[in-house]
Parts: structure tokens; sequence; C-alpha cells
């Protein structure tokens, strides 16, 4: 019997294509899920699944191709009329209306209503059941802004459920999870297949992979690659295929030394918790030093806490002298530099030219007699971002939201470069950016490196930690769960650190 | 609930959270304490009503202008509106036998006509202001900082004209004065008629905010209008509809303001509108959208009419009364911030 409704085609995506101003995301690229069955989409990032996802939900006009559900052709022009026909999403960035309560999140758009009220009464039960039916156990009524992350994506997953939804798109659904909150999800998906759901599956971790799905599809630099049932294919045929050339010609040679300790970091305890706890490393001169753990082990919070960005005790001596920093202005005094995760949010200055974002940090050392700014100083330096960081622009009056989010981050790299610091924090430096930037940032990291700097740098992506860093230290739940060399340690050895307290 | 479990609900952090999340109520509790304690006799059955009956137009007010807060807007127009309801309302409504009629040959109309016309034309008015804030996206101070300055304009041309130019309009007909000015008597308590609309309002809005899909929908695309959006409900025409909504009430406590005061002038409500958003935000809504209470509300204007009656009872200096209110205002919203704040 399951052999039969494996046959069927639920979701056909035929030669899909989609070309942005300059780049090709993706080219002619197939995706046929079963009914029934969970079918992973797996891929470098930047490999093109969320645009082919945003192409399905019609979110992004595809250029070529044809979308087929239930062997009849569709096209939808909205998630809205995705839902409606039974393909739902749950998003990595939850969409749901966190002031108000689960129920209402549920039926939003559609609530039942008895004359010219709503039926409460129905809405809480229907939810209710839903939940049953799925093995979820929240009140209905409580408010999405308590819930935890796992409670918050299992009502996005019940209010798919909800519309009858036969297609459900998650993407990377336990990124946020622990352990056990995994296995319940892994529960749900199972009910979901057995009431011959489809489920396409967006993640990166190889083990869930192999647990949870039934077939995969790779995709690489927005082309189709090849797609296999599971059992007929191991993890390192997926991962050769993900990656698809040589890992070393993804990362400049390796041309720092690490030498003396410039950097000292002694039981570094944030003073508002659930923080960092007792977390104390040293760090080398000319060393990069790796920060991994899943999202939520706090990686952010060892360099905001170090930065002063953070409230924390504990020490942090540079080369020696204790630094007690008040707040980042002095931190940056005192030659740190952080480069944070969210770069839109706490990065660029979006309406303000190249100019003006490459020199903002560094405002103090270009002013002249009567608080007057030497333009000719902060043009000379706005230029030598522009050129030493390779950055892709017209001219530096552009403003910087106009360029791409390689680019981007290279002018905040060489915003805190210009202030010359002795330490550089760089939070996920390489998030969302293409495959050639990521290549020039590393290759800068290494440069001020092999130049006697000390650099830390947060980061989620496996590859990258084991292809640039001297030292990896692996967070866990808020804790330091083991240092490793980089040159010595394995993937499995980082996961297993990263899950030490949880 | 046993008396166990109620002495264990009441740690030191719950009583924190209670004084934390109902330090608006507890803020008007003192200052009516303070007040009774300077001045015993404040407490009686008039100085209630009195209160009551000033709070009615002004919690209409609220109600239009909360309904945007929560929508993540706001509205500044709302003074001009007022001011352009009344100055309608009372040209339509005065007395037959008055020398200086707007409109002397004008037939006696049923004192409705007027109100509900003036309803719908700051409906209208509002309206637009809802348009150019879902269609073309200008942000709502903006928006509606425009359409304040454009509803006086048009309210003082309506005003200054021959014969008798910029003057008050005054001479009301009694029927219309006695909506506003009249009371109805309950078993020895004296209700104004006031008070009585006040009350049908919020029970109009509460059930429009919490029973309906219009409220349902108001909070969703106040929280986060994405979300509402993909969900499937129409963000801009709900935002529309929601400044209707606000507009209607402005003219129809436009209406009963001109018929308590007994005369409009173009300057009618004029700065209405900060009052009524202060006690919005005293009220617990909160600019960021999405989050308030028609409670809330009402508690707000009755802070705000307490410190104005209650000081000005036991005698406080006027100006005083000023430095009070913005204090009000600013230390209310501040410990209500602390709910929100992520500490680092």
């Amino acid at each position: 019997m399951q052999e039969e409704a494996n046959n069927k085609f639920l979701l056909e995506m035929n030669g899909i294509s989609k070309e942005f101003p300059g780049v090709k995301a993706l080219d002619g690229v197939t995706l046929k899920v079963r009914k029934g069955s969970v079918h992973a989409l797996m891929g470098e990032n930047g490999a093109g699944k969320s645009t082919l996802m945003k192409c399905l939900f019609g979110i992004y006009h595809m250029d070529e191709g044809q979308i087929r559900l239930e062997e009849r052709d569709v096209k939808f022009t909205s998630s809205k009329h995705a839902l409606d026909n039974g393909v739902s999403m749950v998003h990595q960035e939850l969409n749901q209306v966190r002031s108000t309560r689960i129920m209402d999140n549920i039926w939003l758009g559609r609530f039942p209503t008895k004359g010219i009220f709503v039926d409460e009464d129905k809405m809480y039960k229907d939810t209710l059941e839903i939940f049953k039916s799925l093995d979820i156990y929240l009140d209905p009524k409580k408010k999405v802004s308590e819930l935890q992350v796992s409670e918050c994506q299992m009502v996005e997953i019940a209010k798919a459920v909800s519309y009858n939804s036969k297609l459900i798109v998650m993407d990377e659904p336990t990124s946020s999870l622990t352990e056990k909150e995994v296995s319940h999800l892994f529960k749900i998906i199972r009910n979901l297949k057995s009431k011959d759901v489809s489920v396409i599956y967006i993640s990166h971790k190889m083990d869930e992979i192999e647990q949870i799905c039934d077939e995969v599809t790779v995709m690489r630099d927005g082309q189709w690659i090849a797609t296999r049932f599971i059992k007929d294919i191991t993890t390192d045929e997926i991962i050769r295929l993900m990656v698809g050339r040589d890992l070393s010609n993804r990362f400049p040679p390796k041309a720092n030394q690490p030498g003396a300790v410039i950097l000292k970091v002694e039981n570094l305890t944030a003073v508002y918790q659930p923080s960092i706890s007792d977390v104390s490393f040293e760090l080398r001169e000319g060393e990069i030093l790796g920060i991994a753990g899943l999202v939520g082990a706090k990686r952010t919070d060892v360099i905001e806490s170090i930065f002063a960005e953070r409230q924390a005790t504990g020490s942090v001596k540079l080369r020696g002298k204790a630094m007690k920093f008040k707040s980042p202005k002095d931190a940056i005094k005192s030659g740190f530099a952080l480069v944070t995760e969210e770069r839109r949010a706490t990065g660029i200055f979006p309406n303000q030219d190249i100019f003006f974002n490459s020199s903002i940090a560094n405002i103090d050392r270009y002013v002249t007699f009567a608080s007057v700014l030497d333009q000719r100083k902060i043009l000379k330096d706005t230029n030598w971002v522009v050129d030493s960081m390779r950055v892709k622009t017209p001219n530096n009056k552009t403003r910087i939201v106009s360029l791409s989010g390689g680019n981007q981050q290279k002018v905040i790299i060489g915003r805190w470069l210009l202030t010359e610091p002795e330490v550089l924090l760089l939070d996920e430096p390489t998030r969302g950016i293409d495959v050639g930037a990521k290549f020039d940032i590393y290759q800068l990291m290494i440069d001020l490196a092999a130049k006697g700097k000390g650099v830390i740098m947060v980061s989620s992506e496996m590859p990258e930690l084991l292809g640039i860093t001297d030292r990896i230290m692996v967070m866990s739940n808020g804790r330091l769960a083991g240092i490793v060399n980089t040159n010595e340690t394995t993937q499995e050895e980082i996961l297993r650190l990263s899950s030490k307290y949880l | 609930m046993s008396v166990n479990t109620i002495k264990k609900k009441l740690n030191k952090q719950d009583i924190g959270h209670f004084l934390m999340n109902n330090a608006i109520i507890i803020v008007l509790f003192a200052l009516m304490l303070v007040i009774i304690a300077l001045e015993p006799s404040f407490v009686s059955l008039k100085n209630f009503t009195n209160i009551l009956a000033q709070a009615s137009t002004r919690t209409i007010f609220a109600l239009g202008v909360g309904t945007i807060i929560v929508a993540k807007g706001t509205d500044l127009s709302l003074g001009r509106q007022v001011g352009l309801a009344a100055v309608i309302s009372a040209s339509l409504l005065q007395a037959p036998n008055y020398a200086y009629k707007m409109y002397p040959d004008l037939p006696i109309l049923p004192v409705i006509v007027p109100i509900l016309l003036v309803m719908l034309i700051t409906g209208l008015f509002s309206g637009i202001n809802g348009l150019v804030v879902a269609k073309f996206k200008v942000d709502p101070f903006i928006a509606t900082l425009g359409m304040m300055v454009i509803v006086y304009g048009v309210t003082s041309i309506y005003y200054d004209r021959p014969p008798y130019g910029a003057q008050p309009i005054g001479g009301l007909d009694p029927r219309f004065a006695n909506v506003a000015q009249g009371s109805i008597k309950l078993g020895g308590i004296t209700i104004p008629f006031l008070v009585i609309y006040a009350v049908i309002a919020v029970t109009i809005m509460w059930f429009l905010w919490n029973k309906t899909r219009f409220g349902k929908n108001l909070f969703a695309v106040g929280g986060n209008s994405e979300a509402a959006a993909v969900s499937g409900v129409n963000v801009g025409r709900m935002l529309i509809m929601v400044y209707i909504l606000a507009g209607l009430f402005y003219g129809l406590g436009g209406s009963l303001e001109a018929a308590r005061i007994g005369s409009a002038t173009n300057n009618t409500g004029n700065g209405y509108e900060l009052d009524a958003i202060a006690a919005c935000i005293v009220g617990g809504l909160s600019f960021s959208g999405g989050i308030g209470s028609i409670a809330g509300i009402v508690t707000g204007v009755l802070i705000f009419q307490v410190i104005a009656y209650g000081l000005a009872f036991v005698g406080v200096n006027a100006y005083i009364q000023y430095i009070i209110k913005g204090l009000i205002i600013i230390i209310a919203v501040a410990i209500d911030n602390r709910k929100y704040i992520k500490r680092k």
C-alpha cells in the first residue's frame, strides 16, 4: 500500500528558472514530492532553496517553469492563495501576532462567527481538537508571546493542519529546538505522513534527514543536482553532491601563526540570566578562534559580554591588563571591535552612503579644530575600505542598502578595521552572503590574524569553522562545553560538545 | 481559593508584578485618596457625576483614536475634526427665534439629522486619512498632521462667512442643548445624558473590540500586519475601516461637545487630540500596536478628569495641574514600559 501511494506525485515543479539582476538564482530546477512522503530539500546557503520555495508560494514570480499540484497546473499569487489550496509553510522566522492568543493566530483571517460575534467556543474547541490530533498540549487561550520557540512552531504546524494542508514546507524547523523537542516534532511529522500529508523538509542536519525523510533533492548554485531515495544514498554522498567542489577551494590558505596570549577571559557570567555563566578562555595573537554551538547556546552573549554590550561579571584582560568597560564605547577605545549578527538591525545605516557607513565608528579620529571633521581623511579611509575590502560599488556616495549583502558586510568589517582593533569580534560574519564574498571575508580575517591581531568568530556554519579557525570553543546552553584544536577535531566531536549541557 | 493558596500567590515577586501591571489604576486610587484626605467633602455623588459627565465626550474621542492606536496608527486631526463637527452641527441646530442664525431660512430639523450628517462628514475625512495611510503608506503621524491643518482650513472657511463673520455659533436650539446638558433621575440619582451616551459608546466599542471579527483583525493588524496579511486579512481595508470608525466617533463627540458648551467656533476641539492620545497611552495602549483594552482607555480618561476636577476642588493652582498632568503621562508610560524592556 505504501508503495502504491508513493508512486503518486502531489507536487511537481518543473524547469523552474528565476533571474535577478545579474544573478541566475534558479536554473531549470525540478522538484517532485510524492504523496504522504517527507522530502528533504538540501543545499548550501545560497543554493536557491528558499528562492525555489518563494516561487512556489508566489512571493517571487518565476521566469520559466511549471508547477503542478495533484496533476493540475497552479500558480499561486500569495501565501494565502497557496494556503487555501492546501500548501502551507512553517517559516524559520515565525510570522505570528505575538500579542494575541494561540487560537486567535490559528483562525486569523477566517474567524468562525455566530451572528455578528466571533464564536470563541468553536475556536477553542476546534483548536483543542487539532492539538489533540497532533499530540500538542497547549492551552489555546495562552498568549503566543508566552510560548517557547518550539511551541510557536507547533502552533504554526497546527495552523497548517487546520487549513487541511496537503503539503507543508518546513524551513529549518529544528534550528532552535532541543533534542526532546525535535523528537516531538518528528512524532508530529510521522503523524502527518500517516494522514497522507506531504512535507518538504529543508535542513542542514544530516542525522535528521536520515531519520525522518524518504527522499532527498539536492541543489547547488541554483541548479537541480539530484533526487534520490534516502535509503539509496549515504550521508557522504549527499555532502559531496551539495558541495560539488573540493572543500579546500572555499577557503584561502592559512597564513596566520598563533603567538602569545592577547586576550584572557575568566569566569565571564552575564548579569541577566538566562545567558552565559562562568566562561573562561584565552585568545592568542594571530589566532582565529571560532565559537560554535546550537541556536540558543548563547554564543552571541559571549562576545557581547566582552564588548560590554551586555552586563557581565568576571575578568577580561587585554595583554595582561584588566579591562573594565562600562559601555561599548570604552571597549572600542581599548581596541575591540564587534561586527554584529543582525546586519540590517544593528550594522548598516541603510539610508546613508558608503562614505558615512565606513567612517561612523571612527569619527573621533577625524575631528580637527573646532569639532570640524577632516573630510579628506574620511574620504581617504573610505576609499581604503572600498579598495582593500574589494567592495563592489559604483562609488562611495552609493546608499549602502543598494549593495548586496556581501558587499554591505565588507563595508561593515572595513568600518571596524579602520579603528585598528587589537581584537576583532565577528558574529556570523558570512550569513546570507554569496560564496565569492565569503572567500574575501575569510581572507580579511586571515590577513588580520597574520598581522598579530586576535579574531573571534561566532558561526553556525561548520565548514567555515573547520576551514579557517585555529581553535574552536563550543558553547552549550550558556556554558563552555570545551575548546578543541581545529585540525584535530571533527564535526561529530563539536556536535557532541554542543549538546553537553542540554 | 483557599487562604493558603492566596498567601502562596502573594509572594514578593507577585506583588511586584501586580503593582507593575496595575500601576495606572493604583495611581488613580492614590490620587483620589490624596484629594479625599485634603478635602473629605470630595466624596459626594454630585462630584462623582460631574466627573463622569465631563469625562463623557473625552471618552468618546479616546475610544476613536484608541482604536487607531491599537492598529499601530495615530491621529492628530482628531481635535480639528471635533471642531468641524461642532461648528456644522451647531450651525444647523440654532434656535428658530435666534437673531444671528447662520441659515435664517433653515427649517427646524430633527436633532438626529445634523448629528448623523456630521458623523458622515468626519467619517469621510477620517476615511481619507485611512486611505492615505493604507494605500500610499504615509506615516500616520504625517498623514493626520496634514489632515489636521486641512480640516482647520475647511472649518474656518465654513465658519467665517458673511453676514456675521467669525462669530461663535450660539443660540442653540433648546432641544439640541438638552441632548447634552439634560439628565434623567433614577431613584434619586441624577444621571446626565452624556454619561449614558458614553456608556453606550464604551459598550459598543467593547463588543467591537472583543467579540467581533473586526476586533480580532484589529489586534492582528496592529500586532503584526504581515502575519495578518499572509493569513488573508485585507490589511488596507481594515485600516481604512478603523479610521472611518474613529471619524464617526469624532463626529458624534463633536456634536455633543457643541451642545454641551452651548456654542462652537473654529477653535472648538483644539488640542483634544493630545488629551485623547495621552489618555490612551496612560491607559496602557502602545504605539507599537496590538496592545490595549477598553477598560484601559476609560481609566486613562478618568485619571485626567479626576486630576483636573479633584485638584481644582482642593484649590491647587491651575498651572501646577499642568505639571502634574505631564508627569503622570511620562511616569505612567515609563512604568508600563518596564514590562516590555529586555535587559542585557
